[in-house]
């Protein structure tokens, strides 16, 4: 038996399904009855139930692309605020490599770095590198805080969300896996992207967002919707090609996946 | 915990500054949406909840028979107490109050002493010997910035809202009805309105952010009739006498505004 439906909203202690479903991430198990630990979403993937939440902080993974910032010079390493519980940490070899320098002349308190998470240890020591494409120090453009959850919905599928974002007002985006997210352009324009931003994050739970967010652009853009003047002569065609789009799931894993190597410029 | 701002925000903000523009859309002498609300907690003898924007405070009044100071034998004690709990930011510490929170109490209190919101003689009940306490307490829910302005607004809304029981002198005893609440004897009303220059700017009401970026700030408490009744400068940076005297004018504008806000009857 399920109690609940595909995407609906749930708050802890909510009864999801009984003992012929598994449970999932956030999720927990009474009395055979599988409920939910957190606010959220529920996603139902075959027979397993997990709660995709509302909001959360970033926990980092091996792998991951971040935007960190420095909040202190050690002896041999800077300490980074990667938007997490726990900070990260960035070795002076990676950056000197064997030479002796001062780390002050590199990176300095309040920098904004774009980074790699190259190890996270038992206890959650986060050892982040700039060894790749595309990382290393940001210069001007403006900062965005999301919750780390929304990030896979703020890239889209194969990165379709980000780039019509990027098309549309010339800016830079820079997405990190930590919810930061960083864009550079004209001073208006980020303005527009970052309201955008915001947008997506306030409505990631919700079905057919790409529409409303070219919406949005193009309203704030000031420029005709081209998909609007279509709909009105012929809306049924017009609406066609964007159901696919509306069946995806909000926060897909996949995603998550394909991102890395799409965020990196 | 310390937080540190990174540099591409603070150019940012103070770049949007600049061009006559602020993160969240609003002119230079625009608040965030206000919401007021007055008697929202039964135990106390009055009290207000004031939003501005996200920053978010609890405000409760509470009456108590004391001894008045030596100094002033005839007027009663008006006093007030901040809590910067740990829930309303990163950065706020349980344990004793910090440099902030015994700033916010102080700059409160002096803008409701010094503006003589309530009239204090009329706390009097036995000269020297008894006269009525009031205790404010203002507990900061949700910080996001301005925290003065929002205290202030509150401290006053609660004020108005508060009533005392009635207390008799009998044979040099004093007697206290509990049954007969009289509401406070306040006789003005004072509002603050704090700027932060950024960017070379003075805006109202900083928002979290902008107060980090912040190079000072200046709060203005002024009565209904314009009259300044407290000034409170803080950051780093020096003022100079020129943005004083024009943040003391847009903040006779701006009083204004904000007295709307107070419920109209004085009940």
């Amino acid at each position: 038996m399920i109690f609940i439906e595909d995407k609906q909203m749930v708050i802890p202690g909510d009864v999801l399904a009984d003992k012929e479903y598994q449970s999932g991430r956030g999720t927990f198990k009474e009395d055979d009855k599988i409920c939910s630990s957190l606010v959220g979403l529920v996603a139902v993937r075959d027979k397993k139930i997990s709660v995709i939440p509302i909001q959360s902080k970033y926990i980092p993974k091996r792998g991951d692309v971040v935007i960190g910032e420095i909040t202190d010079i050690r002896f041999s390493m800077w300490n980074l605020n990667i938007n997490s519980p726990y900070s990260g940490i960035l070795p002076a070899s990676d950056v000197f490599g064997k030479e002796k320098r001062d780390l002050s002349k590199a990176f300095v308190v309040g920098d904004v770095l774009f980074l790699r998470v190259v190890d996270v240890d038992e206890v959650k020591k986060v050892k982040l590198g700039l060894k790749g494409r595309g990382l290393g120090k940001f210069r001007d453009g403006i900062l965005i805080y999301i919750t780390p959850t929304k990030v896979p919905r703020l890239i889209g599928k194969k990165g379709s969300m980000i780039n019509m974002i990027k098309d549309e007002t010339k800016c830079e985006v820079v997405v990190g896996q930590n919810g930061v997210v960083w864009v550079k352009g004209d001073p208006s324009m980020e303005r527009v992207a970052e309201k955008v931003i915001n947008m997506i994050e306030e409505q990631a739970h919700t079905s057919g967002l790409t529409d409303r967010v070219r919406n949005m652009l193009y309203k704030l853009l000031g420029k005709e919707n081209p998909e609007e003047a279509l709909e009105s002569e012929k809306p049924e065609k017009a609406l066609e090609p964007e159901n696919p789009e509306k069946e995806k799931e909000p926060f897909d894993e996949e995603d998550e996946e394909e991102n890395g190597e799409d965020l990196i410029q | 915990m310390v937080i540190i701002i990174p540099e591409i925000i603070k150019e940012s903000l103070n770049n949007l500054v600049k061009n006559g523009d602020r993160a969240d859309d609003r002119s230079f002498d625009q608040y965030r949406d206000i919401v007021l609300e007055t008697g929202v907690i039964d135990k106390a003898e009055g009290s207000a909840r004031v939003k501005i924007g996200k920053t978010q405070i609890m405000v409760g009044t509470k009456s108590q028979l004391g001894e008045p100071f030596s100094d002033t034998p005839n007027v009663g004690v008006l006093m007030t107490n901040s809590e910067l709990i740990p829930m309303a930011a990163p950065d706020f510490e349980p344990g004793p109050p910090d440099e902030r929170s015994v700033e916010l109490s102080r700059v409160t209190d002096r803008c409701m002493r010094e503006a003589k919101v309530i009239d204090l003689e009329k706390l009097c009940i036995i000269e020297g010997k008894k006269v009525w306490m009031i205790f404010v307490d203002l507990h900061i829910i949700d910080y996001d910035g301005n925290l003065m302005d929002a205290a202030v607004l509150g401290s006053m809304a609660a004020l108005m809202n508060t009533k005392i029981p009635e207390a008799k002198v009998v044979d040099d005893e004093v007697v206290i009805d509990e049954e007969k609440k009289i509401p406070l004897p306040i006789k003005e009303k004072a509002l603050m309105c704090t700027f932060a220059k950024i960017g070379g700017e003075l805006i109202v009401d900083p928002s979290l952010e902008e107060e980090q970026v912040m190079s000072s700030r200046i709060s203005i408490g002024m009565r209904t009739d314009g009259s300044i009744c407290s000034m409170q400068k803080g950051g780093m940076q020096p003022l100079t006498k020129d943005e004083i005297i024009k943040a003391v004018a847009r903040s006779k504008v701006l009083t204004k505004k904000l007295m709307e806000h107070l419920p109209q009857n004085k009940q």
